[in-house]
């Protein structure tokens, strides 16, 4: 079993999600957070003066997979995902020891599904 | 007495009172999130504790007809403010309801200097300072200027609705406050940007739904000059509004809705001295150049002098006070107004010179006295919070309250 | 003769009426994603600058001035002759000025309410071009149609209280053009939740506030007809709000805050053009009435013919305005306005055929004025941003600012 956590531009969310389904993956937490990358932030204005340096807003989606479905998932979220520029983001993958739903408590690759 | 012109004024003041819950909005979504409700407090604090301090001693102080700089006490506690006209300020209506509208300008103009130390000052501080401002600046300066026999006044200084009583005043006590309470924290790296803008355009708009009764009010009658003062107060706003939007579109490539909400609140600052006196033709110059004026005052002088005015009290209602008190200087007509005069543009030039002596005579008392005050307060009880406190936020460590949950 | 009473009811209406425009900016500005609420609260401000300025530039002489039957022509062009003294042809109790100062409140949020049929696509540049061609080519002589002295629709014998026509029809229709012509926006699978309903339910409480001035204020005077069209109003608006809670509750299962805002919308628009020629009773009729039509063409019309109304504009005040002037041909009655007419229940057909024929022919006027306007806007500055600024949401686009701040 792995976690995959991705950092990914806010307004690529929606085609994520539909790779996502594409490949039956359909078991996401996403939240939303603040983060930056080599670019260091963007210019916004405020009442007239730049303002840059700010951290910039992405979205994080938490995936748990089983090993199988890995490489669908992150094939699904570059393809969502990517335009090719900076701030596209990026895709971290660990090892997942344990997974147990609560409602039946089942464990391990049983309760991912 | 008019039943027309005391519903009218009546209806101005809590029109007036309005705009205080305003400014709350306008600058408490200015600041970070954790420091929003230390900025409602303070403005609605500041409700509760001028209105008292006006009938015990604030509208004494200044309406009296004392001598030419106070007003003395003889009106303490509203003795001998009844129902009754007061000829000398309104002949056609009661003497309270002059008296309450008052009331809302002397509540007012100290929340203005809020924008200057947001984010820093200790309540306790805040309260002291608040209530010795509105004593021994505030009061003086509105009977110098409005107040029967106040020597600006008989110098003939025309200041229609409180250009320099309110913006210039609060202005400058703002920039004095600045610049003694220093920057806030981390202020190079880490620029704090609105946290809640919508907030702030809510704000705008009361505050511009309130100046309708801050300006036209200040006719005290339901007549032609009310009805021109909310004319030319609408047009300067709106020129002032869009002016900004379009300074900022050719420097930086984009109008914000922050630059429209700053312009049309500068351009409401810049037309109120002169809203008793100009035209519309006026108001739209006066609307169009106070935009450039706050611009610059903004985005240049502030960063080359390093002050931390937060919210730009100071570049907003200082400066925009000043324009507005020297236009009305150079664009006043006895046309709009026979009982006020010409200005330089019709031919008076020294309507100038007495508009640009009341300025300064301005800046020089409230910065000399603010500072003064300022100082008093800290020795006793130390104006500014500690660096942790800042750090964590005023709200939860001023009044252990937090604006908004993370979760349900 | 000037009465004060008068002028100060005017003033204090065309104050509340201003304050609609911020209020529509949070009723719009809390549905759309949080990405675009700065693009609304922009728009909403900037058409209230702007429609301010060109109002007394040229709006109010091509709306008022007594030129043709088609329009008012130029000869009160930048307030030329507009002054303090009453104007009789439209109010000789009031200061000409203070006419022309409601009126200027009607022409800023008629295009205002626009804004909900292209919220959240379109390109700021385009759109105050367009609100300006807009405001000039349509507003302006519809008005003068429908209230302008001289005005064929007016001596036609068209009732329009408060603008039922020249509000609402006007502008929904345009919004449907709009929205149609634009296309849908990106990704519409699931229709967007508000982002924000309080901000929707702080604006309808705004606009409720402001629609007292709207309507009553429409009555140019302190008088019975006043006080009855603050009575409709009120009770349309009631009556509209409870009408959708219970529409909600039996085709949906749970009624909701947002069904019950938008159903006093509906009222409140509906209810305008017969606010001063219906009895309070007439009023229930017209409110409920109002809901069932408006949730039909909200509900069941659009998802049917497909355009993307993005916060009901059409469907919302075009239908509720075309529905109010026809029921005022039904319902009106001298009884209440001895100065308007009978409508069919009170034994007068033909006055329903008159609105049918003023409602047919503004929006006959409109859906055409409008495509040409929208046509041409589009071939100079493209109305529409690009698919991924829409993506990335305009307030970042178009502004390069944010509403809201996560941490801090």
């Amino acid at each position: 079993m792995k976690l995959v956590i991705a950092i990914i531009q806010p307004y690529k969310l929606e085609e994520v999600k539909e790779e996502l389904y594409k490949v039956d993956v359909n078991l996401i937490t996403v939240s939303e957070v603040l983060g930056h990358g080599r670019q260091k932030g963007v210019t916004e204005v405020y009442r007239g003066s730049k303002e840059t340096g700010n951290l910039l807003r992405k979205v994080r989606l938490e995936i748990a997979v089983n090993d199988n479905f890995l490489e669908p998932t992150i094939k699904a979220i570059v393809k969502g995902a990517k335009t090719g520029e900076t701030g596209d983001g990026k895709i971290f993958v660990l090892d997942l020891k344990e997974c147990i739903r609560i409602r039946t408590e089942e464990q391990g690759s049983q309760a991912i599904g | 007495m008019n039943s027309g012109d005391t519903a009218w004024v009546l209806i101005s003041s809590a029109l007036v009172l309005l705009m205080t819950p305003g400014l709350a909005f306008f600058y408490g979504g200015m600041v970070r999130r954790k420091n929003v409700l230390s900025v409602l407090m303070q403005c609605f604090i500041i409700m509760c504790v001028l209105s008292i301090q006006w009938v015990l001693i604030g509208y004494s102080l200044s309406f009296h007809p004392g001598n030419g700089f106070w007003g003395g006490l003889k009106w303490m506690g509203l003795n001998g403010v009844g129902l009754e006209p007061y000829a000398d300020y309104a002949g056609t209506i009661p003497h309270q309801a002059f008296m309450a509208f008052q009331m809302m300008f002397a509540i007012i103009t100290p929340a203005l200097i809020i924008g200057a130390f947001a984010e820093r000052m200790k309540f306790s501080a805040f309260l002291i300072f608040t209530l010795l401002w509105a004593t021994f600046v505030y009061d003086p300066l509105c009977h110098w200027v409005w107040g029967m026999g106040g020597w600006l006044r008989n110098l003939g200084a025309l200041d229609f609705a409180g250009g320099t009583v309110v913006h210039i005043n609060a202005g400058i006590a703002a920039l004095v406050t600045a610049i003694v309470l220093g920057k806030r924290a981390n202020l190079d790296k880490n620029i704090p940007t609105p946290h809640n803008m919508p907030f702030v355009v809510l704000g705008t708009g009361l505050l511009w739904f309130g100046w309708f009764g801050f300006n036209a009010g200040s006719a005290l009658a339901a007549n032609g000059l009310a009805v021109n003062a909310f004319v030319v107060t609408n047009t300067a706003a709106a020129a002032a509004g869009l002016s900004w939007a379009l300074i900022e579109w050719m420097r930086n490539g984009k109008p914000t809705i922050f630059g429209v909400c700053s312009g049309a609140v500068a351009g409401l600052v810049a037309i109120t001295p002169a809203a008793g006196y100009v035209n519309v033709v006026s108001a739209l110059i006066i609307g169009f150049l106070v935009s450039m004026i706050c611009f610059i005052a903004v985005t240049v002088i502030k960063p080359l002098f390093g002050y931390d005015d937060s919210l730009d009290a100071f570049g907003v209602h200082c400066v925009g006070g000043m324009w507005g008190a020297l236009a009305t200087g150079l664009f006043a007509s006895k046309l709009v107004n026979p009982a006020g005069s010409d200005g330089l543009f019709f031919g008076n030039p020294k309507q100038f010179l007495v508009q640009l002596a009341a300025v300064l005579v301005t800046v020089a008392y409230t910065s000399v006295v603010t500072f003064i005050i300022y100082k008093l307060v800290d020795v006793f009880v130390g104006v500014r919070v500690d660096e942790k406190t800042e750090a964590m936020g005023l709200d939860l460590t001023q009044h252990r309250e937090r604006a908004y949950t993370v979760l349900e | 003769m000037i009465n004060q009473a008068d002028t100060l009811f005017v003033l204090l209406s065309a104050a509340f009426v201003m304050l609609m425009t911020p209020g529509l900016a949070f009723f719009y500005g809390g549905m759309v994603r949080r990405k675009n609420i700065l693009s609304v609260l922009m728009q909403c401000f900037v058409a209230l600058c702007l429609l301010s300025l060109q109002w007394i530039l040229f709006g109010y002489s091509l709306s008022f001035a007594p030129g043709s039957g088609f329009w008012g022509g130029l000869s009160w062009f930048g307030l030329n002759g507009v002054g303090t003294a009453p104007y009789a042809g439209y109010s000789a109790t009031i200061p000409h000025e203070a006419f022309m100062v409601f009126q200027m409140m009607f022409a800023v949020i008629t295009p205002a309410l626009i804004i909900g049929a292209f919220a959240e696509r379109m390109k700021f540049s385009a759109f105050l071009v367009f609100t300006l061609l807009w405001a000039t080519f349509v507003y302006d002589p519809l008005c003068h149609w429908v209230w302008g002295e001289g005005g064929w629709l007016r001596n036609l014998g068209v009732m329009d209280f408060a603008g039922g026509i020249v509000v609402h029809t006007s502008a929904g229709v345009a919004a449907l053009v709009t929205t149609i012509v634009i296309g849908k926006r990106k990704n519409l699978e699931h229709t967007p939740s508000p982002h924000n309903l309080p901000f929707v339910v702080l604006g309808t409480a705004l606009l409720w506030f402001g629609w007292y001035g709207f309507n009553a204020g429409s009555a140019l005077a302190v008088n019975g007809i006043a006080v009855n069209a603050f009575v409709v109003t009120n009770t349309a608006a009631a009556a509209a709000g409870l009408s959708w809670a219970l529409l909600e509750w039996i085709r949906n299962g749970k009624p909701t805050v947002f069904g019950i805002v938008t159903g006093s919308i509906a009222g409140l628009a509906t209810v305008t053009p017969a606010s001063g020629f219906v009895s309070p009773i007439s009023a229930i009729i017209i409110g409920i009435a109002a809901s069932i039509v408006c949730f039909i063409a909200v509900a069941v019309t659009k998802p049917r013919f497909g355009y993307d109304d993005s916060l009901d504009a059409f469907g919302v005040h075009g239908v509720g305005g075309i529905l109010g002037t026809l029921l005022t041909g039904v319902l009106a009655s001298k009884v209440i306005n001895p100065a308007g007419a009978n409508g069919l229940f009170y034994g007068n057909p033909k006055q329903l055929l008159i609105q049918l024929i003023g409602v047919a022919v503004a929006a006959g006027y409109t859906f055409l004025a409008t495509f040409a306007i929208y046509k041409l806007v589009d071939i100079f500055f493209r109305m529409r941003v690009s698919e991924k600024d829409e993506l990335v949401g305009l307030d970042l686009t178009q502004h390069r600012e944010r509403a809201y701040t996560i941490l801090e």
